[in-house]
C-alpha cells in the first residue's frame, strides 16, 4: 500500500453511465491485476474504492460507473487536477489459478479487473476467453479493447438487444480449464453454480478504509472471517459461504 | 521530556496521539506505512473472552462529515489476541500498549482484564461500556452509573495495571457515569465512543446498515466530544482522554484545552492512514504559532472561562 497524489490525464465517459479514468503518479505499489485504489473525493468523508482496469510505467486506469452523488462529482473532474489515492490494496489475482486456458466471466464495470488479467495472462502464454455479460445493448462497452488483444470475446445481454441473448452462464462451456468472475454478487454464484471449475471470484462491499483497519468488509468464509479489503478482494471459489 | 509529552497514569507518552480501538487494527497495517512507534500509544481493536464474527454486512455507511458503522466488536477473542496478535504487534510496535476490553458481562470484563493483565506489552486496560453495536453487553453497562460503577469495580480487582473507563454519549448525564467510575476505582477516562445513529436508503426504504443503527464518528461529532470531555474533566480528579473527531494538530490543542490529557484518533485512519504521523509533526510548528511552550501545561486551559 503506498499514498499519493496522482494527476487526472483523462476522464471520459464511455457510455450513458460507464467512464474512464487515467491517474498519473507513482504506480510501483499496483503490482497484480484484481488489486484496488481507494480515491479521496473532496466533500465526502470517506474514500472511494475502484479496481484497477490496466496500468504501465506512470499511470493506471480505472473504469467506474456514475451511480451516485461521488461518482458524478468524480466525472465532472478535469485533466490536470489531482487526486489523493491510495494504491496497491487487495490481494489481486493469482495468474496461475485458472489453468492455461480460463475464462474472464465479467458483469457490467466488473470487467475492468479482468482486463488487466487478460494481459496478464497473456504474457504467461495463456489463452483467456472473455464472456462480458451487460443488461442491454446501449451499456456495452470495452468489447473493443478486449478483442484487440487477440482473444476470443464474447458479448452476452440480459434482454437479447446484443451477442448472445441472457446471463453469462449461456456462454459459459466445459473446454475452459478455470475461471476468474468480477460481478455482481448473484452473478457470481451463479457462475459457481454452472461449472464445478477451479476459480476466483472478485467481491465487491461497502468499506470503510479500504486497507484491513476497521473491519467494515468482512465476510464469513470457510477459511474464517476475512476483510474483503485485505484479504480480498479476490477469493477462491472454494473458500465462499454463500448467504442463504 | 520533549514539549509534546504528557503523562497518563504514570507512565509516560512521548505525545498525547493515540489512535482509538477499532481504528487502528493491530497496528501492522500502518506500520506499512510510517514508523507507527511515532505515536504516543496506540489502542487495539476491542477484545472480547470469545471470538465474535462481528454483525452481518453493510456495517458502513458515509454520513455529512463523518461515518456510521455497526461493525459489532468483530475479533479472535482473548487467547488468540495474545498468542497471535501481541506477538506480531511487538514486532512493529516497542511501547506498552493499550488494550480495548468489551463484554456482555461483569464477569466477562473483568476474565479478558485478568488475562491482559499478565501481559508485559499491555500498559493500560480500556474497558469499552460503550459500544453501541452490539446487543445485551457493551452500551448497556455504560448507559448506568451503578452499573459503570460494577464493571470498573470488577476489573480494578483482578488487574495491577491502570484501568481507563470508554464512556458513552448516548446518555443524559455522562458526568454522573464518569463520577460513578471514578468512585469505583477507574484511573481514567476516555470520552466518548460514536453516538448512535442511522440512514435510511431511498430507494429500497431500508436502514441502510444491516444492524439498522450504528455509531457516527468523524468530524461531525467534535464538539460533542470536546463538550462532554469539557463538562467531565471540571467534574473529576483523574485523566481524561479526549477522542471524537479529531484530525488536526488544531484539534488536539482544542482536546487538551477542554481538559483531555491525551487524546485518541479515530475515523480519521480510515480516511488518512497517515493522521497521527501528520498530527504529530504538525504539531510543535501549530504549538509556535499558538505560543504554547509545552502540551502538559495546556490541558484544561479553557476551564473557569
Amino acid at each position: 500500500m503506498k499514498q499519493g497524489q496522482f494527476t487526472i490525464l483523462e476522464n471520459t465517459a464511455l457510455t450513458g453511465r460507464v467512464s474512464r479514468l487515467r491517474l498519473g503518479g507513482d504506480v510501483s505499489a499496483i503490482v497484480r491485476p484484481g488489486q484496488f485504489v481507494d480515491l479521496r473525493l473532496e466533500g465526502f468523508f470517506l474514500r472511494r474504492p475502484f479496481s484497477v482496469c490496466d496500468r504501465d510505467d506512470a499511470s493506471f486506469l480505472l473504469l467506474y460507473e456514475r451511480v451516485g452523488r461521488g461518482t458524478e462529482l468524480l466525472s465532472a473532474l478535469p485533466p490536470g487536477r489531482t487526486l489523493d489515492v491510495l494504491t496497491g490494496l487487495g490481494n489481486g489475482f493469482d495468474p496461475e489459478h485458472g489453468g492455461d486456458a480460463p475464462l474472464l466471466i465479467a458483469g457490467g464495470t466488473g470487467l475492468s479487473p479482468l482486463y488487466g488479467l487478460a494481459k496478464a495472462l497473456l504474457k504467461r502464454g495463456k489463452s483467456p476467453t472473455a464472456i462480458l455479460g451487460f443488461n442491454t445493448a446501449s451499456e456495452v462497452f470495452f468489447e473493443e479493447d478486449f478483442a484487440a488483444l487477440g482473444i476470443e470475446t464474447l458479448v452476452c445481454t440480459a434482454d437479447g438487444s446484443r451477442g448472445l441473448p441472457g446471463f453469462v452462464t449461456a456462454a459459459m462451456d466445459r473446454r475452459h480449464t478455470g475461471f476468474y468472475a468480477c460481478g455482481p454478487e448473484a452473478m457470481l454464484r451463479a457462475v459457481c453454480e454452472t461449472s464445478p471449475m477451479p476459480g476466483e471470484l472478485s467481491f465487491d462491499q461497502r468499506m470503510g478504509c479500504g486497507f484491513g483497519a476497521c473491519m467494515g468488509c468482512t465476510v464469513l468464509t470457510k477459511k474464517g472471517p476475512l476483510r474483503v479489503c485485505r484479504d480480498g478482494p479476490v477469493l477462491d471459489r472454494e473458500d465462499v459461504l454463500w448467504a442463504d | 521530556m520533549g514539549r509534546l509529552s504528557v503523562s497518563l497514569c504514570g507512565i509516560g507518552l512521548d505525545n498525547p496521539v493515540i489512535p482509538a480501538s477499532g481504528t487502528f487494527g493491530y497496528g501492522y497495517e500502518f506500520a506499512e506505512l510510517y514508523d507507527i512507534n511515532c505515536l504516543g500509544t496506540f489502542s487495539f481493536k476491542g477484545t472480547t473472552l470469545h471470538s465474535r464474527p462481528g454483525n452481518p454486512l453493510p456495517r458502513i455507511a458515509e454520513t455529512a462529515s463523518g461515518m456510521l458503522n455497526a461493525v459489532g466488536l468483530q475479533n479472535p477473542g482473548v487467547d488468540r489476541v495474545i498468542s497471535e496478535e501481541l506477538p506480531k504487534l511487538a514486532e512493529c510496535f516497542h511501547k506498552p500498549v493499550i488494550a480495548n476490553v468489551s463484554g456482555f458481562s461483569v464477569e466477562e470484563y473483568a476474565e479478558v482484564c485478568r488475562r491482559f493483565d499478565a501481559q508485559p506489552q499491555v500498559g493500560w486496560l480500556e474497558v469499552n461500556v460503550s459500544c453501541p453495536n452490539v446487543h445485551d453487553g457493551g452500551m448497556s453497562f455504560g448507559t448506568e452509573p451503578k452499573a459503570a460503577a460494577e464493571v470498573t469495580r470488577a476489573v480494578r480487582a483482578v488487574t495491577s495495571k491502570p484501568v481507563i473507563m470508554k464512556l458513552s454519549p448516548n446518555v443524559t448525564d455522562i458526568v454522573a457515569v464518569a463520577k460513578a467510575c471514578e468512585d469505583a476505582g477507574a484511573d481514567a477516562l476516555s470520552l466518548i465512543n460514536t453516538l448512535m445513529g442511522m440512514r435510511i436508503d431511498l430507494r429500497t426504504r431500508r436502514p441502510v446498515l444491516a444492524n439498522r443503527t450504528g455509531g457516527l464518528s468523524g468530524p461531525a461529532v467534535f464538539p460533542v466530544a470536546l463538550r462532554m470531555v469539557w463538562q467531565v474533566s471540571q467534574a473529576v480528579r483523574i485523566p481524561v482522554i479526549g477522542l471524537g473527531g479529531i484530525q488536526s494538530a488544531e484539534d488536539v490543542i482544542e482536546m487538551m484545552l477542554a481538559g483531555a490529557s491525551a487524546v485518541q484518533v479515530g475515523a480519521a485512519n480510515l480516511v488518512n492512514p497517515c493522521t497521527c504521523r501528520d498530527i504529530i509533526r504538525a504539531l510543535p510548528g501549530t504549538m509556535d504559532r499558538l505560543q504554547i511552550n509545552t502540551l502538559q501545561e495546556i490541558i484544561g486551559g479553557s476551564h473557569g472561562q
